[in-house]
């Protein structure tokens, strides 16, 4: 028995994993290597990873395992995680999956890296991600797109793909990813994980390679709720070196899942269930929903601001910031020059310019920035007569690979379900709520007001608990 | 002249906070091994964020506030978009249309106040030395200066003449060195300068339709040469019915003059947008108040009260407050004086003809000086009168030359009567006294 | 619409083949013509936000604190000369 669960050590949550170091059922190295193992097996298929740092993580994985063994508590001492290779890393490679960037070692951690090592986790290595996290498949990356563990010839979705892939096939007992709008809810559901894009301002965006400063939220991947709220702990909170953090305390979400969520009031928009909108997943959300109302939720229909509007705010805002976060990559101090950067970053440098230059200001980017006042108003309003809002986070099952090819929007549209959200700062989770025919993963979102993460964790909480017997939570992918 | 001159100023100062405007790292760069006062954030490496040095913007409205500016409540960062090899991030943090401070002036001398149009907090680029390296010309960059705090003031286009502009220059050095916010050298580059300069013709009405901007000026002399050669070489287009080409050029030192700068204008679309990475700033008025009541008192009210409190000279009272150690040392001279009843004109003669070291004298010893040659003087005049009387019986050629009118016989004269009396005293009023004993 | 699109990558100081600013003029053209539907919005008196925080008055002591070392800022250059970052020679403002 020993033996068979040693050998899927790394198919255990991020809880389960805590429990068994803390009782010592077995090592961080023997965790570790379950991981790297699970690595090396599946990477062929996969390329959920740009770096994979075997090495160090054995190191990291002995030095916890003697912490352990001294009875240190912290709250990842021991676990492994995988990190998007967009988190500035101390002497280990940092891309963004471009190749402006393919040689480029940071001198300096990360607030969120230092964070999580500080808490005493094992880096396994940096994951893949659309270049610059420019994109919703991984496809732009110039490393190769990942594919979905569910169907390797699908994509995870991205720009956190290999993040949510690795999480998805258990490589990595959890993984940190990050979104501008969508980057970890929309990956989370096409590869069937839960995906928390905290608050703006909840987590530190130090050292995370910019790609548009006002909407950039670092968080989780994880196989469960309960896991994500372990680690959102340890990576929220104020951080000197970023002006944008919010100074709000930082609560025990772990401690707080359970709750009751009878008189919880839901917010349903036909709004979010757009025309085109694929049918199993329109299915299955309302399903989920149905549940949470025979639970005890109040569902109350509400009319939200039609979210084909924030696609057009979010692509004038993010690539006027990506247009002069990106005008550091000059090839003079580090990296290659601007020759370098792929189609995506050029397309998305190009409208950002156009957009912010002489004569043109008023007309694109300070009338975005007026529709995301409008926005803004239109969940403050919608957060007075609800609690939560639920909705599909991606309106298609994970497209098949090559899907987004030369298409000059691509990832500005498919993530037009989760950018309303993201333009207004607010606290957002992906969950998985079953598959389609086709074996894909379905996920849907619960959105709520800023620094409601408490509350969303425990809504996905409750679904996770009232569905714990559902025949589809046992499957694994087949690699 | 059948021209106006129209000039406008914008002035750089470099402030002297302990450290950079966005990050940790020493703002103390002159003179540093390169590149080592720098960190991700100055260097611009992914994913590096700027934090406001609050140090800094407190003296940018000190300024602001020195120079009569209103501080508007609200203010933010912008960022100023263009690609320079000494510009690590491919933007410069500035501000663009809600600057920490608007609508202030200076008045000369004369009376004419110059407009100041703002006074904004930016951050310094890196710095560029031109080389070559194995027979090839290269330009290196030294990122120690990148994100030194860096103030701008801004002025109406109010002067006219190149002695206006210098002394407004003069004063406003004058007035941030008395903030103590920063050295204003000009030679260490922590004063920049660029006139905008354009004619037009006598009693015309507005702005003439051009300007053109004079860079690379180091000093306070060569801002006027600048001007006055633009003034020229302007009249002259203009007097043969053209206009001036709107431009920067840069002024040549080894022969006075301005060269086109061949910077391409379309180049200059510097795409300002809100700095997301840094929130806005929102005073509250007491915080105005504060930092205004913090001000030292600026040198032109010093002056005023200098003449006023001590009775000095506008020349003695110029030069005295011309630095604040100077003239914070005068006081406590004057306040140690006060006791031995030496007096203010007494202690700037001093200080001003003796050129007194006031790194070297504390102002005890300036007094204990001023009281020792105050004593040499204060010697008996009875006792000196007989001295005097007793050296013409003993020297009775000096009458006789005199009369011949030999004035030097004098000088002689007060040789004995020191030589005699063993002490140093008011040669003036010795030489007084021998010449009414010779009548 | 008419884009300048040899102005727009001067701006953006990308270089770009002929053949990539073909294809990106059509590719901005077409986004342009996308967000055009955010005319559709009534915006008239509604402020602009930039940052969702509303977050204020956020600063740092003016304490000087550790730099990284000369080796370590030139770490990953692929140019550097007597400790400078090297790069092909640049107009001399005030030679010419």
């Amino acid at each position: 028995m020993l033996f068979l669960k040693k050998m899927n050590l790394n198919n255990l949550t991020l809880k389960q994993a805590k429990e068994g170091l803390k009782n010592k059922d077995f090592s961080s190295v023997e965790l570790t290597k379950a991981c790297l193992e699970r690595i090396k097996a599946t990477e062929p298929k996969l390329n959920a990873f740009v770096t994979v740092t075997e090495k160090d993580a054995l190191e990291q994985a002995k030095i916890a395992d003697k912490a352990l063994s001294d009875a240190v508590e912290l709250p990842l001492l021991g676990i492994p995680l995988a990190v998007k290779d967009n988190f500035s890393t101390k002497g280990i490679k940092t891309t963004a999956s471009s190749k402006v960037l393919e040689s480029y070692i940071p001198p300096f951690d990360s607030t969120v890296i230092k964070k999580i090592k500080e808490a005493g986790c094992v880096i396994l290595g940096k994951t893949n991600m659309d270049a610059w996290a420019h994109g919703s498949s991984t496809e732009t990356s110039d490393f190769g797109a990942s594919k979905n563990p569910w169907n390797t010839k699908h994509l995870p979705g991205g720009s956190s793909g290999g993040s949510a892939a690795s999480v998805a096939a258990d490589q990595t007992i959890a993984a940190i990813g990050s979104e501008t709008a969508g980057s970890i809810r929309q990956p989370a559901s096409w590869c069937g994980v839960v995906g928390l894009k905290p608050t703006y301002g909840r987590v530190s965006r130090y050292g995370v390679i910019a790609m548009g400063s006002s909407l950039d939220s670092p968080g989780p991947i994880t196989k469960t709720t309960e896991d994500s709220a372990i680690i959102l702990e340890v990576l929220a909170g104020k951080d000197e070196m970023d002006a944008t953090t919010s100074p709000k305390p930082v609560l025990k979400y772990s401690q707080k899942l359970k709750k009751d969520i009878k008189e919880l009031k839901i917010g349903i928009s036909n709004e979010y269930f757009i025309e085109g909108l694929d049918k199993e997943v329109e299915k299955n959300v309302k399903e989920a929903i149905k549940k949470l109302e025979k639970a005890g939720g109040k569902i109350e229909n509400i009319k939200l601001f039609d979210p084909k509007y924030a696609i057009d705010v979010y692509t004038i805002i993010q690539r006027s910031e990506v247009s002069s976060n990106l005008a550091r990559y000059d090839g003079i101090r580090y990296g290659n020059g601007r020759g370098a950067f792929a189609d995506e970053a050029k397309r998305r440098i190009m409208f950002g310019t156009y957009a912010l230059s002489s004569g043109y200001y008023d007309q694109y980017y300070n009338k975005a920035q007026q529709v995301r006042t409008v926005i803004i108003n239109d969940f403050e309003k919608a957060f007075g007569k609800v609690d939560v809002i639920i909705a599909p986070t991606s309106p298609s099952l994970a497209l098949p690979v090559g899907a987004t090819k030369d298409a000059a929007m691509f990832g500005e549209i498919a993530d037009v379900l989760v950018e309303p959200s993201s333009i207004a700062g607010l606290a957002g989770i992906n969950i998985p709520v079953g598959f389609s025919n086709s074996g894909l993963p379905i996920g849907m979102q619960i959105i709520g007001p800023q620094f409601s993460e408490e509350l969303v964790l425990s809504v996905a909480f409750e679904y996770e608990k009232i569905t714990q017997t559902e025949q589809w939570r046992k499957l694994k992918p087949n690699l | 002249m059948k021209y106006k001159a129209v000039i406008g100023l914008e002035v750089h100062v470099e402030l002297k906070t302990n450290s950079k405007m966005f990050c940790s790292c020493s703002a103390d760069y002159f003179g540093q091994k390169p590149n080592t006062h720098t960190c991700p954030v100055c260097l611009g490496l992914p994913g590096a964020l700027p934090v406001p040095n609050k140090k800094a913007v407190e003296w940018c409205v000190q300024i602001g506030l020195a120079l009569n500016c209103g501080i508007p409540l609200f203010s933010k960062f912008d960022r100023k978009n263009y690609f320079y090899p000494d510009l690590a991030k491919g933007y410069q943090i500035s501000q663009y249309d809600k600057p920490f401070c608007l609508n202030g002036h200076i008045t000369l001398q004369n009376g004419k106040k110059i407009g100041i149009t703002r006074v904004h907090m930016e951050e310094d680029t890196g710095k560029l030395i031109h080389e070559t390296v194995d027979e090839k010309k290269v330009s290196l960059i030294d990122f120690n200066r990148s994100g030194v705090p860096l103030v701008e003031i801004v002025t109406e286009p109010d002067f006219e003449t190149a002695d206006e502009v210098k002394e407004y220059l003069q004063k406003l050095q004058q007035i941030v060195r008395y903030l103590g916010v920063s050295n204003a050298d000009m030679e260490k580059g922590n004063m920049r300068l660029e006139p905008n300069i354009s004619l037009k013709k006598d009693g015309e009405k507005g702005l003439p339709k051009y300007k053109v901007e004079v860079k690379n000026i180091n000093s306070f002399a060569f801002v006027g040469k600048a001007i006055d050669y633009e003034i020229k070489r302007q009249a002259e287009i203009l007097d043969e019915g053209k206009t001036p080409v709107q431009e920067t050029r840069g002024f040549v030192e080894k022969n006075s003059s301005t060269v086109s700068q061949r910077v391409k204008e379309e180049a200059s679309d510097y795409r300002y947008f809100p700095e997301p990475d840094i929130p806005p700033i929102r005073w509250k008025e007491p915080e105005i108040n504060k930092l205004k009541e913090t001000l030292p008192e600026l040198p032109n009210v010093k002056l005023n009260r200098f003449q006023k409190q001590y009775g000095l000279s506008l020349y003695d009272g110029e030069i005295l407050t011309k630095e604040k150690t100077l003239a914070d040392y005068f006081e406590e001279v004057f306040k140690i004086g006060q006791k031995n009843r030496v007096t203010a004109k007494q202690i700037a003669n001093n200080i001003i003809n003796k050129k007194v070291d006031i790194g070297n004298i504390v102002p005890a010893k300036l007094i204990e000086n001023i009281l020792q040659s105050e004593k040499k003087e204060d010697i008996n005049a009875d006792e000196l009168r007989n001295i005097v009387r007793k050296v013409l019986k003993d020297n009775p050629g000096i009458k006789e030359d005199y009369k011949k009118g030999k004035d030097s016989v004098i000088q002689f004269a007060i040789g004995q009567v020191m030589y005699i009396l063993k002490k140093k005293i008011d040669t003036n009023m010795l030489r007084k006294l021998i010449l009414e004993e010779l009548k | 619409m008419k884009i300048d699109v040899s102005h727009i990558a001067k701006l953006a100081n990308l270089p770009l083949s002929l053949e990539e600013k073909t294809k990106f003029e059509k590719q901005l053209e077409e986004t342009i013509k996308y967000v055009e539907e955010l005319g559709d919005v009534e915006t008239k008196g509604i402020e602009p936000t930039s940052q969702v925080t509303g977050l204020e008055n956020v600063t740092r002591k003016d304490l000087a604190g550790p730099s990284l070392t000369q080796d370590e800022s030139l770490s990953n250059t692929k140019s550097a000369h007597n400790g400078m970052f090297k790069v092909n020679a640049i107009f001399e403002e005030n030679e010419s």
